[in-house]
């Protein structure tokens, strides 16, 4: 559909992963018996059987994420990423990427606000070389100034094509701005583009010693291997490496109350369709209450989450008003989240008319809570959704990673379908009624040039 | 199709494009991190899989890989046609059918399929292409009898009631003025144009403003009937059913359909190549695509055209225009190349992005590495690597889940390679010779290409 479906379907899939679950048995006694241990120099390793097929998933998680960023440095967690595949003392550059390429293999990485991840995906006889690739560039990479000036270019080039080509990445990016006054998360984990033309050696080298140690870092590998293979060729790769200074606790700055309506709007000639994000700051997994941050997930589930949601239904179906309409919560970050609301009017619709709409429907969510078989079949919506993501072990592993990275544990993820079926109805419209305040809430509009000035 | 029926959530999981786009994924966290996640490669691979050919008594053939690791059913299935079938002036007739199968369907309007839908469990989809209609569903085996229901009176008596006709067609419509003014959108109209002609090819698949007001219940139960039929049906299904019921189920939802489909015959068609053509747009990037010939699926140099595309821009991050493109200059943040393969067409394609003020650098770059690719072809070692890679990297890529698999082997089938077509292929790949490629290269890339530049106007230095 419009560019727009295709950003909401980018936040949908992070909704998936968070809600995806453990395995259960399948054919194979172990599979999906998650074991998880400590390597002597800290290093924490979980292991996902699945032996369908001889394939594994390798992935190095690190506890450091763009929210961990010193100030004026912002993207520097994001290049230091793309640093990583560069020449370390062992190995010149590019030699992983052949070595995983010989194999058939696939490898790649990413940067979030609260971790770094690296990852293989090969035949589980280069599970070992893999190990030995990503021990080895966790201390010994080497980098020089015309190496990170390539590089440089190429984040930036990243950044204009990723944000400043899309008018609605350009809004997202200062909404969030907006939304996050004191908190980390108001910078994007691209960074700003004047700080990034400035990073240089000596903050990557600086960045790379402080957060690139064993024992800052969770090793997840899914797949068909045995944990004690696991193990005995992570002692002998990972092993090896000498354990770093403690880190301090990954206390950032939180969110004072907020205390007003705070709009952001950005009218650019490429958009002919208006449409509008509501946002609040809400507690995470990791912050939140017991139970709180589960009926939030299920409060986005029945507000907002499909076709089936009182958005979609009331606005789309009943009313006829909307092209769009939704809501999602992303629940697996370190410090408090944003709750979101979206929608674009359709027809003779206007842009008012479905964020009146919108509105009303979180006021009556938060008057009049939610109905015993709305509660059940979202419920059931997300157990169902585990069951499915079993089917794709990449995003077992990437539960896994994500969880351990924002201060959760096995546990946490063992234990998430059971947290959910406890779910009340009481509970989700306490938690629309305390959060989804529309007097103290955010909204950015993205709006076509001909209604500027209205 | 724009729809995405069925509680959605985990239904989104499925259906990427791999790309080697390294550390994408920084921007607005969980967003774009979640769209990373779908670059991710994959685990179950599934070496030995058993692919059995099943035939309904009713005469309808799917294939399947039985499959109980998780208690799930996957199917997907094609009828040939597509939105070349629709009709000048209906434009976007498929893609407005492939939205209407979960908006009521036999005694079920669009509230009461919906609802049994989300009862059952399942997850519906349906997608209109160019050369087909594309249909999936996604099941908990314990709810399988009342998902492949659905199913059935989904595909068989769908019921194009007015009301939901008018909500999905309001929103594709709100959907095409939404990029009227993008000109990413526009750039590619005019692409399209340009190489196709008067093709059906060059029609978009959504349709104009125009065309898709026309369309009346009555087009759309036409069109239902003309293209829904058994001769033009290929089925795949994996996971937790055995053969036996299968045939059942098969019967079941195609088994009544028409015997015969009435398909326009769609003429192939030579690119146009050879072309310039620039859009001009003050933004910070300009965008290149440049299209050079293809080759059939059935050609006999296509593995050597694919083992050519792979060294030239293929996947990974060792290809020739990643390294001169990215690694060696910084020009871009992604450059790669494909075979594109239509029924009716084929095309070698070159896409990039890059600072605007370096975007005639970046284009003579590019050209110079196709120009060396063309006079000498691979090395012997680039060829030996790139062999080991395509060979291993299939099931990583194409058999990553079941709904992978499920769509891997309905494209087997519509390319007609034959059911043993993963057992052959790595001798395929290993018999092409570098003279093959040389040659193959030689024929592709001295082409004059169609190029586009969409940006700022090339040698405008733009500050940006």
């Amino acid at each position: 559909m419009t560019f727009q479906a295709e950003w909401l379907r980018g936040t949908l899939l992070g909704l998936a992963l968070v809600m995806a679950a453990p395995a259960l048995a399948g054919n194979n006694p172990d599979d999906g018996v998650v074991t998880d241990f400590l390597l002597d120099n800290g290093m924490e390793v979980v292991v996902i059987p699945d032996h369908r097929a001889p394939i594994v998933t390798h992935m190095v998680w690190y506890k450091i994420g763009s929210a961990d960023e010193p100030p004026g440095k912002s993207g520097i967690a994001h290049f230091f990423e793309h640093l990583m595949f560069k020449a370390t003392s062992n190995h010149a550059a590019g030699e992983l990427d052949r070595a995983v390429a010989a194999i058939g293999g696939s490898d790649n990485a990413f940067t979030s606000y609260d971790y770094t991840a690296f990852h293989e995906t090969v035949v589980p006889q280069a599970l070992g070389e893999m190990m030995g690739f990503e021990a080895d560039r966790m201390r010994n990479l080497i980098l020089n100034d015309d190496v990170i000036k390539t590089e440089r270019d190429v984040i930036l080039e990243e950044r204009r094509s990723r944000i400043d080509s899309n008018p609605q990445a350009v809004l997202d990016e200062e909404v969030d701005a907006t939304l996050w006054q004191n908190q980390p998360y108001r910078i994007p984990v691209i960074g700003w583009m004047q700080e990034m033309e400035k990073l240089n050696r000596t903050d990557a080298m600086a960045f790379y010693n402080k957060y690139y140690t064993p024992n800052n870092a969770v090793l997840v590998v899914a797949g068909d291997v045995e944990p004690e293979t696991v193990k005995a060729l992570a002692e002998k790769t990972y092993g090896k490496v000498a354990r770093g200074p403690d880190l301090p606790p990954r206390i950032r700055p939180v969110e004072p109350e907020q205390n007003t309506r705070r709009t952001v709007t950005l009218t650019d000639g490429r958009v002919s369709v208006p449409s509008f994000t509501t946002q609040w700051v809400v507690p995470s997994y990791h912050t939140a209450k017991p139970g709180e941050a589960e009926a939030l997930d299920v409060l986005s589930e029945i507000l907002g989450g499909g076709n089936r949601s009182r958005l979609y239904q009331e606005l789309v179906v009943r009313q006829g008003i909307a092209a769009t309409a939704g809501a999602f919560f992303q629940g697996t970050m370190l410090d408090d989240t944003n709750f979101t609301v979206y929608g674009a009017p359709r027809g003779d619709a206007k842009l008012a008319d479905v964020e009146a709409a919108v509105d009303a429907e979180i006021a009556r969510i938060a008057k009049d809570g939610v109905t015993s078989d709305e509660l059940e079949k979202s419920k059931d919506r997300f157990v169902r959704s585990m069951i499915f993501a079993r089917d794709k072990q990449e995003d077992m592993a990437n539960i896994y990673g994500s969880t351990l990275a924002t201060g959760g544990n096995v546990q946490d993820v063992q234990q998430w379908p059971d947290r959910i079926r406890k779910v009340t109805a009481d509970q989700v419209k306490e938690v629309a009624a305390r959060y989804l305040n529309l007097d103290h809430a955010t909204t950015g509009y993205l709006l076509p040039q001909t209604q500027a000035g209205n | 199709m724009m729809n995405q029926h069925g509680p959605a959530l985990s239904s989104l999981l499925v259906g990427s494009s791999p790309s080697p786009t390294r550390g994408a994924g920084p921007l607005l966290a969980t967003l774009f991190l979640s769209l990373v996640f779908l670059v991710l490669p994959a685990l179950s691979a599934r070496a030995a899989m058993n692919i059995q050919e099943v035939t309904s008594p009713k005469g309808i053939t799917a294939w399947l890989v039985e499959d109980y690791s998780v208690p799930i059913v996957a199917i997907r299935f094609v009828f040939d046609g597509g939105a070349t079938q629709d009709p000048p002036g209906k434009e976007g007739l498929a893609n407005l059918m492939s939205g209407l199968f979960d908006e009521g369907a036999g005694n079920l309007d669009s509230e009461a399929f919906q609802i049994k839908l989300d009862e059952v469990g399942a997850e519906m989809s349906f997608d209109a292409q160019r050369d087909g209609i594309y249909g999936s569903m996604r099941m908990l085996a314990d709810q399988r009898d009342g998902a492949f229901d659905l199913l059935r009176v989904a595909v068989n008596q769908p019921r194009f009631d007015q009301v939901p006709i008018d909500r999905i067609r309001a929103q594709i419509l709100s959907g095409i003025i939404a990029s009227e003014r993008d000109p990413d959108t526009l750039a590619q109209r005019k692409w399209l144009d340009a190489i196709y002609g008067r093709h059906p090819y060059a029609r978009p698949d959504q349709g104009t403003r125009q065309s898709i007001a026309t369309i009346t219940p009555a087009d759309l139960s036409a069109f239902h009937k003309a293209n829904f039929a058994r001769d033009g049906l290929h089925v795949a299904v994996v996971g937790a059913i055995d053969a036996e019921t299968l045939k059942q189920k098969l019967d079941l939802v195609f088994g009544s359909l028409p015997e015969k489909q009435a398909l326009t015959p769609v003429p192939d068609i030579d690119l146009k190549l050879g072309q310039q053509l620039e859009v001009v747009y003050d933004q910070p990037q300009a965008s290149l695509q440049l299209a050079y010939p293809g080759v059939k699926r059935n050609a006999p140099d296509f593995f050597a055209a694919v083992l050519m595309n792979e060294i030239l821009g293929g996947g990974t991050f060792t290809s020739r225009l990643f390294d001169e493109v990215r690694e060696k200059r910084g020009l871009a943040y992604s450059v790669s190349s494909d075979l594109v393969d239509h029924q009716h067409s084929e095309a070698l394609s070159i896409t990039t992005s890059t600072r605007a003020d370096r975007a005639a650098e970046t284009l003579a770059v590019v050209r110079d590495v196709v120009k060396r690719m063309a006079d000498e072809g691979p090395t012997e070692a680039e060829l030996a690597a790139t062999k080991k890679y395509m060979i291993g990297a299939y099931a990583i890529n194409n058999l990553n889940s079941s709904g992978a698999i499920a769509s891997t082997l309905v494209e087997i089938q519509l390319g007609k390679l034959g059911i043993d077509y993963m057992q052959r292929r790595a001798a395929l790949i290993n018999a092409v010779t570098q003279d093959q490629v040389k040659a193959v290269a030689k024929k592709l890339l001295s082409a004059e290409p169609a190029v586009m530049v969409v940006g700022p106007k090339l040698g405008a230095a733009n500050k940006g």
